[in-house]
């Protein structure tokens, strides 16, 4: 689980729905840290335990600035059922066609399985990875992880 | 944090509602969610745990409630800390887990009754969020310290990422107990 892109490493530009019309990019973000959160599926039990922790730390990552991104291959209409049903309050972007093609670029996508890896990117204001890392796949990482890489940005970006 | 073992990022200390010695040699602390289904059936667990270890156990209980997954974990939380002050924390959180089906304000109120607290002072505090800001010191302690979900245990300090079944929780914390002594 080591080849994930590594801290230092632009951030592969992409555009995919967040919703069936509407389309999100990376580089929307660009001038603001973002949280990358690949993980493997819409519904299954850690994803959402995941998912409704990252939501209860919104307020936390705008005060610093970032904006959060939830990334599987479950398709928009899934990703909008998820959402609602789980009152989740940020994008999640449906890597869905050609699938998984966002996974491959860095490095989280899983073969055997056909889903990505539960890897989680923090991206600085230019678009350069600044700490990532891949969890087992069972195994929710938290969010003190996510915390620590934005705070790390904070004084650059002010120097910025 | 990944790569590491997950630690408590705040350590015991007097802000927090314990049970059992201050000096007992192993303290378990427990980071749950009133409304949480795996909390619950932690509850009595922990209870199982505590009889069965006595005055070797320190039990401590943080908040984390996930307010968007359960509607009324913030407001049980802020009841149970509304409780803290009178001194009857854990009459609330006994009273709060025994009844989690129940835990709109109405009920709240009854429970706070049923536990002596003063109604119309109960009723205020909950009503202007008293203690929210403690509620979220808990949280964002246990976000610090790597808690992923709820219920989340810390032994010693230390998150314990086994399965919280009686048997496995008291195996741990005897093993802990033992090699803890000075």
């Amino acid at each position: 689980m080591d080849h994930i892109l590594a801290a230092g490493t632009p951030a592969p530009d992409f555009s995919l729905h967040s919703t069936p019309d509407q389309l999100v990019s990376l580089s929307d973000f660009r001038g603001r840290p973002v949280i990358l959160a690949f993980y493997p599926a819409d519904w299954s039990p850690v994803c959402g335990d995941q998912m409704a922790l990252y939501n209860e730390m919104l307020g936390e990552f705008q005060h610093l600035g970032a904006e959060l991104l939830g990334i599987s291959v479950d398709g928009a209409w899934c990703h909008v059922a998820f959402a609602h049903e789980r009152k989740l309050h940020f994008p999640l972007l449906a890597d869905f066609e050609p699938k998984g093609h966002v996974a491959r670029l860095y490095g989280a996508y899983r073969d055997h399985e056909g889903t990505s890896e539960r890897a989680l990117f923090v991206i600085d204001s230019e678009g350069v990875i600044r700490w990532s890392y891949c969890s087992p796949v069972g195994v929710n990482p938290g969010a003190d992880g996510i915390l620590r890489a934005l705070e790390a940005l904070k004084p650059e970006q002010s120097r910025a | 944090m990944p790569d590491d073992v997950a630690r408590l990022a705040m350590p015991v200390g007097p802000r927090d509602h314990a049970q059992g010695p201050a000096d007992a040699p192993v303290t378990l602390v427990e980071y749950g969610d009133y409304e949480c289904p795996h909390c619950g059936r932690a509850y009595s667990i922990v209870k199982e745990v505590q009889r069965r270890l006595g005055s070797k156990l320190r039990f401590v209980f943080r908040n984390f409630p996930l307010r968007e997954s359960h509607l009324h974990a913030e407001h049980a939380a802020e009841a149970a800390e509304g409780a803290a002050a009178p001194g009857r924390f854990w009459e609330m959180h006994d009273m709060l887990f025994e009844h989690q089906g129940a835990l709109d304000d109405a009920h709240l109120v009854g429970y706070a009754a049923n536990v002596g607290l003063d109604a119309k002072v109960f009723e205020r505090e909950l009503r202007d969020h008293a203690h929210k800001d403690r509620v979220r010191e808990d949280f964002m302690s246990g976000v610090r310290s790597g808690v992923n979900g709820t219920p989340s245990f810390f032994i010693n300090g230390v998150r314990f990422d086994d399965g919280w079944d009686a048997d496995t929780l008291t195996k741990a914390l005897k093993a802990v107990a033992h090699a803890g002594k000075p």
